[in-house]
């Protein structure tokens, strides 16, 4: 159900400002979402000066910045730092993206962080992911065949491999999930993007064999129909794919195999 | 004592109070908005074919109303949902097929938007106008 206001529970109050680094004079604002817990306080949105002249240019290194020289307390994930693992999937600026391969210059004015939009918080920056991971195996993300199986290994044309461009490429940091206003909504039945983009993986896949059945599961007024072309996946996705062309591909054969 | 990170309830993440409002977002939530509108004008259309109905007298105290400045303001309105119900129809059927999805060209379509609508309904009010007049 559309809910436009935050639970009492959940409604950010004011934070603390901490001390700017001391000497520094380029000096950077971040507001941060923090929840504990392990205290009976609200969320709160806390402010810090990052010294950029003593750190790198990406919002994660100003997150690593204050956890290691302001604010141990502060708890985000993050791992690779390069893009590929899909750790510090975060609200950044209004928009869900990855800390590590957002530059800070791309921000004007204080640099906003919250955790990826309306998932229950574990800690500060550390959605719960539950829900969304046990969508993802509910589409049965892996190849499924009845054929007997090759000596060898099962074998794809250079075409139907290149099918699947652009949907490989998923590195489920779920942050076109948890931009979807149709997920905020309904997402413990739609699906979503990423979970849906995945399907559409192994949709297409010249190799699976489980298509009609793939299908079956999907044919559902919520799992694939919430999607209202919002569109938010799509601009959010910080490895540039595209999860509401993948969704409008899997309408367009929900109504192929119906004709 | 504070509670256990066990028993206490997790607050939720801000969604909407802090998500950038981007353009082809604004406009799926204009087109719902819109949808609502239309529910709601379609009664005032409704009105004024029953007092048609009914008698001149009533037609003519509806019309009155409709005719104030205040009317016409609501009848434009209506209008404007009218018109961009329509074009935001189109433009998701358009989606559907599987066209205008990439990130540039959903932006621009839905950028283009209130700016269609608006002169459209525009358009049409001096079409009506001229209609009168002639």
């Amino acid at each position: 159900m559309v809910e436009l206001t935050l639970p009492k529970n959940s409604r950010i109050e004011q934070g603390k400002t901490w001390p700017k680094p001391e000497g520094a004079t380029n000096l950077r604002e971040y507001k941060i979402y923090r929840w504990s817990p392990d205290d009976d306080k609200n969320p709160s949105v806390d402010t810090y000066y990052v010294d950029m002249d003593d750190c790198g240019p990406m919002v994660l290194d100003g997150l690593l910045y204050i956890k290691n020289k302001i604010d141990p307390t502060l708890t985000l994930r993050r791992s690779c730092r390069e893009g590929i693992c899909g750790s510090c999937a975060m609200n950044i600026d209004g928009t869900n993206t990855l800390a590590c391969t957002k530059g800070v210059d791309e921000i004007n004015g204080a640099v906003r962080v919250y955790p990826l939009p309306h998932m229950p918080v574990v800690k500060d920056l550390v959605p719960d992911l539950t829900v969304p991971y046990a969508q993802l195996s509910s589409i049965q993300p892996w190849l499924k065949t009845v054929s007997p199986e090759p000596a060898k290994e099962w074998k794809q044309s250079h075409e139907d491999r290149a099918k699947l461009d652009g949907l490989y490429e998923c590195i489920l940091c779920f942050c076109c999930q948890t931009s979807c206003p149709s997920y905020w909504w309904n997402g413990e039945r739609y699906l979503g993007p990423a979970v849906l983009l995945q399907a559409y993986r192994w949709l297409i896949d010249s190799r699976d064999e489980a298509t009609g059945e793939r299908l079956d599961n999907l044919e559902d007024p919520f799992r694939l129909y919430r999607c209202h072309t919002i569109m938010n996946c799509t601009q959010a996705c910080p490895k540039g794919l595209n999860p509401a062309k993948a969704i409008a591909e899997i309408k367009k054969m929900m109504v192929e195999r119906s004709v | 004592m504070s509670k256990s990170a066990a028993t206490r309830a997790r607050p939720l993440s801000p969604h909407l109070q802090i998500y950038k409002p981007i353009p082809t977002m604004m406009m799926s939530i204009v087109h719902r908005i819109t949808g609502v509108a239309l529910y709601f004008g379609i009664v005032l259309v409704i009105a004024w074919l029953l007092a048609a109905a009914t008698s001149e007298s009533w037609f003519n105290t509806v019309s009155a109303i409709y005719g104030s400045w205040i009317g016409r303001l609501v009848l434009f309105g209506l209008t404007w949902s009218l018109v961009h119900h329509l074009l935001g129809g189109i433009r998701h059927f358009v989606m559907d097929t599987g066209r205008a999805l990439d990130k540039q060209g959903s932006t621009r379509l839905a950028t283009m938007m209130p700016f269609i609508s608006i002169a459209l309904t525009i358009l049409l009010w001096v079409i009506g106008y001229m209609a009168r007049g002639a």
